[in-house]
């Protein structure tokens, strides 16, 4: 990656905050225009990510280390861009763009700056997944949180307003532990640059690594809220199931980044070493737990919104276990899974608005809505677009598309995935040793966990399709739909690719299990030379 | 210097770990900006107890005896975010006593 490539890296922060800024300037009543400046710009990241995961997937060498004021690595900002982070920079865009496009058609227009929170939310998730250092991953957490804080409050109500209360609650508390790990590991290893951490980390004399893995773990903590990994997950179903359906939807990738970030520091700082494989006990007994907590929430939902919450719960639950084993061959098979499992929830709880829609019960919360943020129902009406004809067919394909993925069954890439994981556990492995009990477990629990999402699926499937003799046909517009066919097509597309995707993460685990990799390409990119005596500007911190 | 720090921290979070248990969102607000303020002594902790000493590399100043700046700029950053994220859930609070009638956390009492 060379030249102007290099500073593509770059784009995916700065697209966005440059939009949410300026769409700050446009009248909140001339909604197309924001409309379009925000759709521009999603469609923009989405084609520079693509770029990227396209340079990623062609180089063989680790080159993406972007210096932001172009200080060298220890010293100054450090992005980082390897096969992991294109990958969730992808996956991120394209359920942006999908989610962006749905909302289109009226959430955005159910309160204030739906856009520039939209953009913001990108612009944190982005910069997480890019930095490379742990303080900035903190202010791009707080970025992502704050935006998402007003996203799920967006469209008001007293329901919204209660979880949201509760979810700003949490997540308080949670970077209150996230700054005490920092503050931790600085205090013990003297530096926050994730390669130089993963450097000194090995080195450290024991009373001093005592304090650190403290902080690690005050560190995990923070993101296994994120992620929602049992007895740290209560907040999480009401929190996504209260959300408007495209913001639900754009959340199924705020719990997956909880997940990258667990996944990348244990990765990068405890590969190798007298440290090697801290945490990942309580990774995989907190995933089992996770698990169990999810499919049961999942059999015993009744509300379509709490299911797709709880399958949230199942599926950042599956990547914990994964994590906790820690075996390369069932890893790449879980990066695939979290890509299938993020667009499926992602498309999952669009759809669940538009399902909803004909019966009265969501129709009412969208009154409410409406009525509370004083828009005339009429106003929503002439929204645009056309009415979907053979709109039931279509939702009920759909439906049953998100219960194939959700479950695991083939021909969709939840299929996929789900055999490369167990796969891979059940002996043909990197490791060839034969399964042990923790991961017969493991085996036990990816499938009773896809059953029991089958069994609820098709429960809800028949009262949603067959026993809604009295709801009247929803009223679905074109572009509500395309989005989630949309994602639904990425995912058939996953299966049609699943060969090249699976070469890909096997690539990318292998490159995250030699952190030496990661941490030789950060010290060892210089600084662009500038001309004499002319120091290069700071970029400020705060 | 370094017992009065820490016991201040302490003191702080156990009373704030104490308030954002309990039922009222008043009582949980004002937990949050007790951990916060605890957080950021901590923070600021890390980087070593010196009183009077320059964060700046001058000419005539000893490595050794320079007090650590970087803990001073995180907690700087971290006085900012925590600052705008309580007023924001002080609106919510707001929001939430006004749809609801009450200030209970689950909006009943």
């Amino acid at each position: 990656m060379t030249g102007w490539q290099n500073h593509l890296i770059i784009l995916p922060i700065l697209l966005p905050m440059i939009a949410a800024a300026s769409l700050l300037f446009v009248d909140e009543r001339s909604r197309v225009t924001k409309a379009m400046i925000s759709l521009a710009t999603t469609i923009l990241i989405a084609g520079v990510s693509i770029v990227l995961l396209q340079v990623e997937n062609a180089s063989e060498a680790f080159n993406g280390v972007y210096l932001v004021g172009n200080w060298v690595a220890p010293f100054g900002i450090v992005l980082v861009l390897d096969g992991l982070s294109a990958l969730m920079l992808a996956l991120t865009s394209l359920l942006a763009v999908a989610t962006l496009v749905f909302a289109l058609a009226r959430w955005h227009a159910v309160g204030a700056h739906f856009h520039s929170m939209f953009q913001i939310l990108l612009m944190g998730v982005n910069g997480a997944f890019l930095t490379g250092d742990l303080f900035n991953l903190f202010v791009f957490f707080e970025v992502m949180l704050a935006a998402s804080y007003g996203l799920l409050l967006h469209g008001s109500g007293a329901l919204r307003v209660k979880a949201g209360l509760h979810y700003i609650a949490v997540n308080l508390v949670a970077a209150l532990f996230f700054l005490i790990g920092v503050s931790l590991i600085y205090g013990t290893t003297g530096t926050l640059n994730m390669a130089d951490l993963a450097a000194r980390i090995p080195e450290m004399e024991a009373d001093r690594r005592m304090l650190m893995e403290a902080g690690a773990g005050v560190l995990g903590i923070a993101f296994l809220i994120k992620a929602g990994m049992w007895p740290l997950c209560f907040w999480l179903p009401t929190a996504y199931s209260a959300a408007s359906a495209p913001v639900a939807g754009m959340f199924a990738i705020l719990s997956k980044l909880g997940i990258y970030v667990i996944l990348r520091l244990t990765m990068l700082l405890f590969g190798a070493g007298p440290s090697a494989g801290f945490g990942a006990e309580l990774l995989l007994f907190g995933g089992i737990a996770t698990v169990i907590f999810g499919t049961v929430g999942v059999l015993a939902s009744q509300a379509l919104g709490r299911l797709a919450g709880y399958s949230v719960l199942v599926s950042s639950g599956t990547m914990l276990m994964v994590l906790g084993i820690n075996d390369g061959a069932v890893s790449s098979g879980a990066l695939l899974y979290l890509v299938s499992s993020t667009l499926t929830i992602g498309a999952f709880f669009m759809l669940i608005e538009l399902v909803e829609r004909g019966q009265d019960a969501g129709a009412n919360v969208l009154a409410v809505t409406m009525e509370a943020y004083g828009e005339g129902d009429d106003d929503v009406e002439e929204g645009g677009g056309f009415a979907m004809p053979g709109t039931m067919a279509i939702l009920g394909i759909c439906f049953a598309a998100c219960g194939i993925l959700l479950s695991g069954l083939p021909p969709l890439s939840g299929f996929v995935a789900k055999f490369a994981m167990l796969s891979a556990m059940m002996g043909a492995g990197a490791t060839g040793v034969p399964p042990t009990a923790a991961v017969w477990t493991l085996v036990v629990l990816v499938i009773l966990s896809g059953v029991a999402a089958l069994i609820a699926m098709t429960r809800a499937g028949i009262r949603a399709f067959w026993t809604s003799i009295e709801g009247t046909v929803p009223r679905v517009l074109v572009i509500e739909l395309v989005p989630v066919m949309f994602l639904l097509c990425l995912t058939l597309a996953l299966t049609l690719q699943a060969g090249p995707a699976m070469r890909y993460m096997d690539t990318t685990i292998r490159t995250l299990s030699n952190p030496t990799i990661y941490i030789d390409a950060v010290k060892n990119a210089a600084a662009i030379e500038t001309r004499a005596g002319v120091q290069s500007q700071e970029t400020g911190g705060n | 210097m370094e017992l009065v720090l820490s016991i201040a921290i302490g003191v702080m979070t156990s009373c704030g770990v104490w308030l954002i248990l309990r039922p009222r969102t008043y009582q949980v607000i004002v937990g949050l900006s007790l951990l916060s303020y605890a957080v950021n002594l901590f923070i600021f902790g890390v980087g070593g107890v010196k009183s009077n000493v320059p964060p700046i590399l001058g000419d005539d100043v000893l490595p050794s005896t320079l007090t650590d700046p970087v803990p001073q700029a995180l907690v700087l950053t971290a006085i900012v975010i925590g600052f705008a994220t309580t007023a924001l859930f002080l609106v919510v609070m707001l929001a939430s006593r006004g749809l609801t009638g009450n200030d209970h956390v689950d909006g009943r009492n």
